[in-house]
């Protein structure tokens, strides 16, 4: 009996997803032109961000020195920083964004009146379509990368059909932690009231996820790179599925695989942290007047 | 034939005109002084990320050797000031929602306050700009000495001389005109065309790569370094970047300082040119 409830319950919230998936895309159909104009706003902002690093490759043949972050190598990389970015824009971004809207002029009312998990509604209510095409260029730029790693004489890249699925599911535990992190970020707006500079915010903090985490490993970088990797683990995000994919150490480092442990571990307690933050949050919400 | 009197109390008005609009302009901006210094301060965090990108760049280009390598003429602690000065002369020079806000009044009809006040548009709204600049720089100005202090390190050869550093504030001066008027250029073209967001993203793409905010212009190839020293936008970052570290000087600095006013000139005609034509062709959309 308690079985098949769950099981109806989870249904249910498939439906209330793709429900919500559809209303948008029918949204966003409705003003096509734009709809267009904004993945090709998004897309150019990814080219140009190839073309400066087709630049700097045209100066030096590695990020850090005995790093093994290539130009192939770092074009997966930084496809892989787009794919998940895209997942987060698409998904997570626009909801967060809305959640500091519903709670100062009161709608969040109605989502906890409803008889679903109100994280659940606030969070996946919105879905961006047009931040997807980005994660089409970062298929491409992956594959193309990988294809150029293959066909090189030394190191050629192999193709395991395990690695892809583990890069796959590191792809989901990283989209998950920042999915967490914004939730994070946007329950504060319960307690602020208003929180307009999330974004900002947001952008800063994912910025030091951008790059391989070998380059903070230095000087006055090394308690940056403990705290985005153990406290924030914004650095786990892209690092770990890129380096899975792109294998950019022949073979292997040492500490990669406790590494990719320790990302699921992350991953699970960035959850449970953040499911707790949020339902603190709830008890703090007061509601508008309207 | 007006008489003196009368014609000096005009100008006196006029210059009284100017000066409230300054002030409410100010005082609007000032309103959330806290936000925008914290604000500012957080403006600076990606500079940590790019510190540590060229680091790893700089090593791996000559094998370990930061101290003695060198890109395009940049050292790495260049490389990092570069990235500093183009952060300020960017504040001086963006213009954040001109160009899509002169279209928007046109679109709804906002515009016929200037047609029937004896206010000039593009003066009321340069000076708005200005009080904001003053407004942002004010209080944005401890954020940007700390900053600029904890990373003090990384101006090598110290504080340029007399002559650059003066090109240099004559330099973020026309930035700030170049860019305004720049702007202000592409929001009038919205008199023929109303919806101008397409050429502002197109706009604002060019701006970015090729104003020298996203690296040294020098680290272009030959044959694109032709074209992009022929266009306004390297004036917006990378110039007044490069006249601090003296990598521009004498003749070179001379020739590029009139061509930057040239630009300015060129600007502030095109959009006077521009309002004038567009105003005939207005015909008073909106309610």
């Amino acid at each position: 009996m308690q079985q098949s409830n769950r099981k109806t319950d989870f249904l249910s919230y498939v439906g209330v997803f793709l429900a919500f998936a559809k209303n948008s895309l029918i949204r966003d159909m409705t003003f096509r032109t734009n709809f267009v104009l904004e993945c090709v706003s998004s897309v150019a902002w990814t080219l140009m961000n190839v073309g400066f690093y087709l630049i700097v490759f045209n100066f030096t043949k590695s990020i850090g020195s005995n790093t093994g972050w290539g130009q192939y190598e770092f074009f997966v990389f930084l496809g892989t920083t787009w794919l998940i970015n895209s997942i987060v824009q698409a998904f997570f971004m626009p909801n967060a964004e809305e959640f500091s809207e519903l709670i100062r002029q009161g709608g969040l009312d109605f989502a906890l009146l409803k008889p679903m998990d109100t994280q659940f509604l606030v969070s996946f209510r919105k879905v961006d379509w047009s931040a997807l095409s980005n994660l089409l260029v970062a298929i491409t730029l992956i594959v193309y990368s990988l294809w150029h790693m293959a066909i090189r004489p030394e190191n050629p890249w192999q193709f395991d059909i395990v690695t892809l699925l583990l890069f796959v599911f590191y792809v989901g535990c990283g989209a998950t932690m920042l999915y967490c992190l914004m939730t994070c970020l946007s329950a504060t707006s319960i307690w602020l009231g208003r929180n307009q500079s999330l974004y900002d915010f947001w952008f800063y903090i994912t910025n030091f996820s951008r790059y391989p985490m070998e380059i903070y490993q230095r000087g006055w970088g090394k308690p940056l790179w403990a705290v985005f990797t153990f406290i924030v683990p914004v650095l786990l995000v892209v690092n770990v599925p890129a380096r899975i994919l792109a294998q950019p150490l022949h073979p292997r480092a040492a500490w990669e695989w406790p590494l990719a442990i320790f990302a699921v571990v992350a991953t699970f307690l960035c959850l449970v942290f953040s499911r707790w933050v949020f339902q603190r949050a709830l008890i703090s919400y007061r509601s508008a007047s309207s | 034939m007006t008489p003196p009197q009368v014609r000096q109390d005009s100008l006196r008005l006029q210059i009284g005109t100017w000066i409230t609009i300054f002030r409410i302009a100010l005082e609007e901006r000032l309103v959330y002084r806290g936000d925008f210094a914290l604000g500012t301060l957080m403006r600076f965090l990606p500079i940590i990320t790019q510190i540590f990108l060229w680091w790893a760049i700089f090593d791996s280009v000559n094998a370990g050797s930061v101290a003695t390598t060198s890109l395009v003429g940049y050292s790495f602690p260049d490389m990092v000031a570069y990235y500093l000065l183009t952060m300020l002369a960017r504040a001086f020079s963006s213009m954040p929602g001109l160009a899509s806000t002169i279209a928007r009044q046109i679109r709804d009809g906002e515009i016929k306050k200037f047609l029937i006040q004896p206010v000039d548009m593009l003066g009321f709204l340069f000076l708005g700009r200005v009080a904001h600049k003053v407004a942002y720089y004010s209080v944005a100005f401890l954020p940007f000495a700390f900053v600029f202090f904890l990373c003090r390190g990384y101006f090598e050869n110290g504080w340029p001389s007399a002559i650059n550093l003066f090109a240099f504030f004559l330099s973020m001066l026309m930035s700030f005109a170049l860019g305004f008027f720049l702007e202000a250029s592409l929001g009038l073209i919205g008199f023929w065309f109303l919806e101008v967001s397409a050429l502002l993203f197109v706009y604002m793409l060019f701006s970015f790569f090729l104003s020298g905010h996203m690296f040294p212009l020098d680290m272009l190839p030959p044959s694109w370094s032709l074209v992009v020293n022929f266009l306004p936008f390297k004036y917006l970052a990378y110039f007044p970047a490069v006249v601090f570290l003296e990598k521009v000087q004498g003749t070179e600095l001379a020739i590029d300082l009139a061509v930057e006013a040239a630009w300015v000139v060129f600007f502030v005609l095109l959009s006077r040119w521009l309002y004038a034509r567009g105003v005939r062709h207005y015909s008073g959309y909106g309610g």
